[in-house]
């Protein structure tokens, strides 16, 4: 009933706007209006003016790079410029010809150089993710439990590095390690050494630690911070002692923080080229370097790219890992 | 108490190990002696060499050029991401945007310096543009990688974002781009702050990528340092590190104090 009533009246309302505007003004010409419509019908709205812009961009200069990488890395290398064959050749009858080069795969598989720095990529990058986290831990534990005041400007002091030049900051460990260096010069103080430590393995961890070590205590302080001290103090009524307690109520807790700490060590790690070109020795074998040496002083860019796609397989296919596993702990 | 003093020693022995290197860098910049390493009395020469240096000049310059338009650029396409990754619940290509989005931050530098440079040299036979790769290049290198860092830094503040705030606007009226205007931006505009400073630290930082999209002739500063560093130790490379300590601790001081006022 009521029902009726209103729609009675919206036809009264309808009838006397009607005779109120006898001559409505025509409607304003607006193109954007029938632009949008027009778009929306073609599924089209507003928000793709949000969406597109990114999408596009990574498109053009993400995905599209890649596959040129992949492209070049399966044509055959020659002397000139670009130095490599197109994959697709045109015959005069207009046939398209696809070839696919696997050569520089299997010059990749044949030669150890690759396969051994690949290896010896994981190891340093692995070894130095544990210093860190044994450095880092520590540091994130006691900033965690400082006072108000001390935490935030310890926390500034570990990010300060961070934000100056990483090149610099890598630069400054040849004057301190090098023969003539402060480290030895200080030992030959006390008629110690000199010893060889620029140029070595040992170097290249100490430079990898010292330039994640931030991004290794970040995680680890938010994840320990907020630890609730009701458990620690818990545990220690219950007459477990501090070491105890840490191994089996602060360190399990802290699972997700360890796994995001090394993660963030881990993988930058891998691919790095500064850090052992300018500390590692000859000898210290790293893919970032590999792929460096192989486009710049070989000039030779399909191996490059060849090494570029194992170094994809390689190194994306253990991330997928490791990232499955950080999630399983984080839901855990 | 063995704890009471365990703590204590590895922390001070790790803030020591993160700032030595730091110390030594300021010290020997002021060095009589051409020897890094060795002390020869007080001497300020080093930082009058470097001004001298046109090279070292014209490559800072660039390097803050790059920096600053490829953080711009940055920061709008990767708020624009956030905001399509957290306001809209599904589209088509959304997980494509965000697997592609986060991709550079897992992506070791050297593929993507390779990458992109195979991509200009291909683009320049396919339809010559870009010609050549120099300023240009690498502006583009670099936003693509610190739009990533963007991303993560302001799709995590949305997220934690009222969402009743946009919901009354809209209520009230507003279309939403005049909500994101008026209402988003002003609330996460000090996470577009530092992520915008974040991405200039990181396109100011970089070596691996300039050095694979740069063409000759547009060098940046990290380029020339590293350069200059394969020659050997230098004492003005020394006083150059000084000054980027210096502007960037005076920077965080002046930041620490507005925000202690702000309290």
């Amino acid at each position: 009933m009521g029902e009726l009533e209103w729609q009675c009246r919206l036809g009264a309302d309808l009838m006397t706007t009607a005779l109120v505007d006898p001559a409505p003004p025509s409607p304003p010409w607006r193109p954007w209006g029938r632009l949008r419509r027009w778009l929306a019908l073609a599924g089209f709205s507003g928000r793709w003016a949000v969406i597109l812009p990114p999408l596009l961009w990574l498109l053009v200069f993400f995905l599209v790079p890649l596959v040129v990488v992949i492209k070049i890395g399966f044509s055959a290398s020659i002397v000139g410029q670009p130095p490599y064959l197109p994959l697709l050749t045109f015959s005069p009858q207009g046939d398209v010809q696809m070839t696919l080069h696997l050569s520089n795969f299997i010059f990749l598989a044949q030669d150890h150089l690759y396969l051994d720095a690949y290896l010896s990529s994981l190891k340093i990058a692995a070894i130095s993710t544990v210093l860190a986290l044994f450095i880092g831990y520590p540091m994130a534990y006691f900033i965690a439990r400082s006072p108000d005041r001390l935490r935030n400007m310890l926390l500034m002091l570990v990010i300060l590095p961070f934000w100056s030049s990483f090149l610099l900051r890598v630069y400054a460990w040849i004057g301190l390690l090098k023969n003539n260096g402060v480290i030895n010069n200080f030992l030959g103080l006390f008629h110690i050494g000199p010893f060889t430590l620029l140029y070595t393995d040992f170097a290249v961890y100490l430079g990898i630690v010292y330039t994640y070590l931030p991004f290794m205590i970040l995680p680890l302080y938010t994840n320990l911070v907020k630890l609730d001290g009701a458990l620690l103090e818990a545990s220690a009524d219950l007459g477990a002692k501090p070491f105890r307690t840490f191994l089996s109520v602060t360190l399990p807790l802290s699972l997700p923080g360890i796994v995001a700490g090394s993660m963030l060590v881990f993988i930058p790690a891998i691919g790095e080229y500064v850090i052992p070109q300018l500390l590692g020795g000859p000898s210290t074998l790293m893919i970032g370097r590999v792929l460096w040496d192989e486009f710049f002083t070989n000039r030779d860019w399909p191996v490059a790219s060849a090494v570029a796609i194992a170094m994809l397989v390689a190194v994306v296919a253990p991330l997928l890992f490791l990232q499955r596993a950080q999630n399983a702990v984080v839901e855990r | 108490m063995k704890r009471g003093l365990f703590l204590p020693v590895v922390v001070t022995f790790g803030f020591v190990f993160l700032y030595a290197p730091i110390v030594s860098l300021v010290v020997f910049s002021f060095n009589q002696s051409r020897l890094v390493t060795v002390w020869g009395g007080f001497s300020t020469k080093w930082y009058g060499e470097l001004f001298a240096n046109p090279q070292v000049l014209d490559a800072g310059l660039l390097s803050l050029r790059v920096a600053a338009c490829s953080a711009s650029i940055a920061l709008v396409l990767g708020t624009l991401c956030a905001v399509a990754l957290t306001r809209f619940r599904r589209f088509r290509g959304r997980t494509a945007l965000g697997a592609m989005v986060s991709a550079p931050l897992v992506m070791p530098d050297v593929i993507t310096g390779l990458s992109l440079l195979l991509l200009f040299v291909a683009m320049e036979s396919l339809f010559g543009w870009p010609a050549g790769r120099g300023e240009v290049t690498i502006i583009i290198a670099h936003s693509t990688f610190c739009m990533a860092y963007v991303t993560v830094v302001v799709q995590s503040r949305l997220s934690d974002l009222d969402l009743s705030l946009e919901e009354a606007a809209q209520d009230l009226g507003a279309i939403p781009v005049r909500v994101f205007f008026d209402i988003t931006l002003p609330i996460i505009a000090p996470a577009l702050l530092s992520s915008w400073l974040l991405s200039f630290t990181l396109s100011l930082d970089d070596l691996v990528i300039a050095s694979f999209v740069s063409g000759p002739g547009s060098s940046t500063l990290p380029m020339v340092i590293f350069s200059k560093i394969k020659l050997g130790v230098s004492p003005d490379v020394n006083a150059l590190a000084t000054i980027i300590i210096g502007v960037v601790a005076l920077g965080v001081a002046i930041a620490a104090v507005l925000q202690s006022r702000r309290r």
